[in-house]
């Protein structure tokens, strides 16, 4: 067996290694080792890694999004029990939507940093040159995969039991505010999961930190979806909602993506 | 390389109320290596994660491979690998993807990786999840990915525990001081945690004993004996 | 290793101020209580015999002079501490997390407080405890609910310095949210019913100047209670601290898991300074 040892030194090191992926110079090789591994791995390709790992584990797992998608179907039955109808439309369609859309979310942000604060998975990564905002950019990035293919399934679940209008006409503008409003709630969920997962409450504190934050999402994303059911091109929400949805997304993001180091330290 | 490959003055590490480390000094020569004694709660791990980034200090200073932790601890971190009580692997994934993944995050190509789960005899269950393995096998596994990156320092806490006699066999190479290098210039630094004297003692260069996060004990190792220890336990 | 007579300096932050110099909380608290007493009296005699009666609500018209300086008030307090949470993540100082917690704290009393007279008003007015259509009131309730985690988020963190960090990230997150939520309610309650409780940008004179008189004695208040419990607790700690130096570290009993900053760093601040770089080691 070849053990590491007996490889040379530069064979170890260059076959080892890739070439920087700003296609930068290649890290010289006969450098003294001080030099060595000063160089930071860049943001894309972390982020990348970072990606590739989570959508790597929740494939192998399965453990939000199916879930996510069978609550929120329940939640439709439910919600025809609860209140007594066949068929919603208008305004109470869309809050029934929204409602529904963002409790499932919840349980995928309640779960979006479990498997790195139990098995190491923040340690590994902060040994590591990287930039620590690629963490928040990769997880806000999964969350929002998880968010689109719930949506997928809740939709249509929608649409087949309780939507008592056509979903087609307004099925365009459904889309731009549901993508406006998926990334306020992965920016805000990636951040509260973030700040929840490793405190001693953390199921109960997500939910209770993430629902009041998620107020201006609902108004502007309920509003936009049940305008569109009202006006007279209804394939386009009120604009109005939509860039609160935007400033909502565009601020949280920023503040998230400059805070989020600060929660990963020890 | 005639700058200590690790400098640290009056370290001080608070835990709430206590004191985790309390006025730690020491001087590392680069390519010695440094093994720490002391019971539970002495402030061993602490030391280690201070060293590896992990923490910051609250006061003193502490200079690892020539950069400072409080303002530079980003130069540091790509060259510095720790081997904790936990492996850092996630046991969903496999060995080879967990390995990767690390590759990835420190910019180290695949070859790598397939080296090193050759060289801890892991390759034939590198296509397994981490969970269906046993304890042993994972630590091998971690050891690995402790030294992925090739770390001019390496920070062991007790790396043997968990292993069989012939795992030792295997992992030692990959974490001794010869390390992957050659020549004298490229001896690895390291800081071992041990609770065994006699292997701890062999592998020794300096000595340091922790009790309640004080050092009471900083010699070389050489003017050590087991008795010096094992006061530190009473 | 050197066993010195020096107490435990290991506590010292390196760099810490002259010997004997005490972060004062303290100073300048009576004035400031004293000018508090006063602005709150005048306020009130301006309320109760100077500001006219409004034609159409009559004597519950008044509850607006609290009313609305609470709101104001709680609202700027929110995102004051938000700032000092801003200095607490960039100079890693505790006295500044210290500082944001009284002042969220506090902000969070004066929330309820606003809620409480809105809702007074609100049954008054309206005969119903709470209204919708107010976009303030229904700003301040998520205002509330979400403030309202600050201290079970504080309580669920033991490390006291991870504590402070992750209260801080809420502070600013929070503190941003608040404007952003305003923003979102009033257009949703626009957008149902016009605004019924009346705008406070056209008051004719005499209740302008009431309105301000009492902002002003509001703000006092604050800032007077916020200063009584910075004092208070940073003199508690400072007891401790005395008594840790005194009868050693292991003697003191250690405080109980709090949801407020412990503040042993702040007061280590008051003892002997640090011995510069000495090495301890055996030879």
């Amino acid at each position: 067996m070849t053990s590491v040892q007996d490889l040379p030194p530069q064979d170890v090191q260059r076959g080892g290694m890739q070439p920087p992926a700003q296609g930068g110079a290649e890290p010289p090789v006969e450098t003294a080792p001080p030099l060595r591994g000063l160089r930071q791995t860049g943001f894309a390709s972390t982020v990348a890694a970072l990606l590739r790992k989570e959508l790597l584990l929740e494939l192998r797992t399965l453990e939000s999004v199916p879930g996510m998608s069978l609550f929120a179907v329940s939640t439709f039955v439910v919600f025809h029990f609860a209140l007594n109808r066949n068929s919603v439309e208008g305004d109470l369609a869309a809050g029934i939507l929204w409602v529904t859309l963002l409790f499932a979310a919840m349980l995928g942000v309640n779960r979006l940093f479990v498997a790195d604060a139990d098995q190491g998975g923040f340690d590994a990564f902060l040994l590591a040159p990287v930039d620590r905002s690629a963490m928040f950019v990769a997880k806000a990035l999964a969350l929002l995969a998880y968010l689109v293919v719930l949506e997928l399934v809740a939709v249509a679940a929608f649409a087949l039991l309780l939507l008592g209008s056509p979903l087609g006409p307004a099925l365009p503008g459904l889309l731009v505010t549901l993508a406006l409003g998926d990334i306020g709630v992965a920016v805000i969920g990636t951040l509260v999961a973030a700040l929840a997962v490793r405190t001693r409450a953390r199921d109960l504190l997500g939910p209770l930190l993430a629902l009041p934050l998620f107020v201006p999402i609902v108004i502007g994303g309920a509003r936009a979806t049940d305008d569109d059911r009202h006006e007279q091109h209804p394939a386009w929400p009120a604009l109005r909602w939509l860039l609160t949805l935007g400033l909502y997304d565009l601020v949280f993001g920023l503040i998230a993506f400059a805070l989020f180091d600060f929660l990963l330290e020890d | 390389m005639g700058q200590a490959a690790v400098e640290v003055h009056g370290l001080v590490r608070r835990y709430g109320e206590r004191d985790a480390l309390s006025d730690v000094s020491l001087s590392l020569a680069a390519g010695h290596t440094l093994v720490v004694f002391g019971p539970n709660g002495a402030g061993k791990t602490t030391l280690l994660r201070v060293l590896a980034t992990l923490l910051r200090p609250h006061a003193g200073s502490v200079r690892v491979l020539g950069s400072d932790l409080i303002h530079d601890a980003w130069q540091v971190r790509g060259r510095v690998g720790l081997l904790g009580h936990e492996p850092l692997l996630y046991r969903e994934l496999t060995a080879h993807e967990n390995l990767r993944f690390h590759a990835r995050l420190h910019g180290i190509g695949e070859q790598r990786v397939v080296e090193l789960l050759d060289a801890v005899s892991m390759s034939a269950r590198a296509a397994e999840p981490l969970r269906t393995l046993s304890r042993g096998m994972v630590q091998r596994v971690a050891v690995a990915r402790a030294v992925l990156h090739d770390p001019q320092l390496l920070l062991l806490d007790e790396p043997y525990a968990n292993l069989d006699p012939a795992a030792v066999e295997l992992v030692a190479p990959l974490i001794g001081a010869g390390g992957d290098r050659d020549g004298a210039d490229g001896l690895r630094t390291r800081v071992i945690c041990s609770h065994d004297p006699s292997r701890g003692l062999t592998e020794a260069d300096v000595v340091l004993g922790l009790r309640g996060g004080r050092p009471v004990l900083l010699r070389a190792a050489s003017e050590v004996d087991a008795s010096d220890i094992a006061e530190l336990y009473r | 290793m050197e066993r010195s007579s020096q107490p435990k300096a290991g506590l010292i932050k390196r760099g810490s101020r002259a010997r004997g110099e005490t972060p004062a909380y303290g100073g300048g608290l009576r004035t400031l209580s004293v000018a508090t007493v006063i602005a709150v009296t005048v306020s009130l005699s301006l309320v109760f015999f100077y500001a006219p009666l409004e034609a159409e609500q009559g004597f519950l018209q008044k509850i607006f002079y609290v009313h609305v300086p609470l709101a104001i008030v709680a609202l700027c307090g929110f995102v004051l501490g938000g700032l000092l949470a801003i200095a607490h993540l960039r100079t890693r100082d505790p006295r500044w997390d210290y500082r944001s917690y009284v002042v969220i704290h506090m902000s969070l009393i004066f929330a309820v407080g606003t809620l409480i007279t809105g809702s007074i008003w609100a049954k008054g007015s309206w005969g119903h405890w709470w209204v919708w259509s107010e976009p303030t009131l229904v700003s301040f309730l998520i205002v509330f609910l979400l403030y309202a985690t600050y201290q079970p988020l504080r309580f669920a963190i033991e490390d006291p310095e991870r504590q402070a960090r992750y209260a801080s990230v809420f502070a600013i997150t929070a503190g941003a949210f608040v404007p952003m939520n305003f923003i979102a309610v009033r257009l949703s309650t626009a957008y149902l019913h016009p605004r019924v409780l009346g705008s406070t940008s056209n008051l004719p004179g005499p209740m302008a100047l009431t309105f301000l008189v009492s902002l002003l004695a509001m703000s006092l208040l604050f800032a007077t209670l916020c200063k009584y419990e910075l004092t208070a607790k940073h003199t508690r700690a400072q007891v401790r601290a005395l008594r840790r130096r005194l009868e050693g570290q292991e003697e003191v009993r250690r405080a109980p898991r709090s949801a407020a900053p412990s503040l042993q760093h702040v007061t280590a601040m008051t003892s002997a300074p640090a011995p510069g770089g000495r090495t301890t080691g055996q030879r």
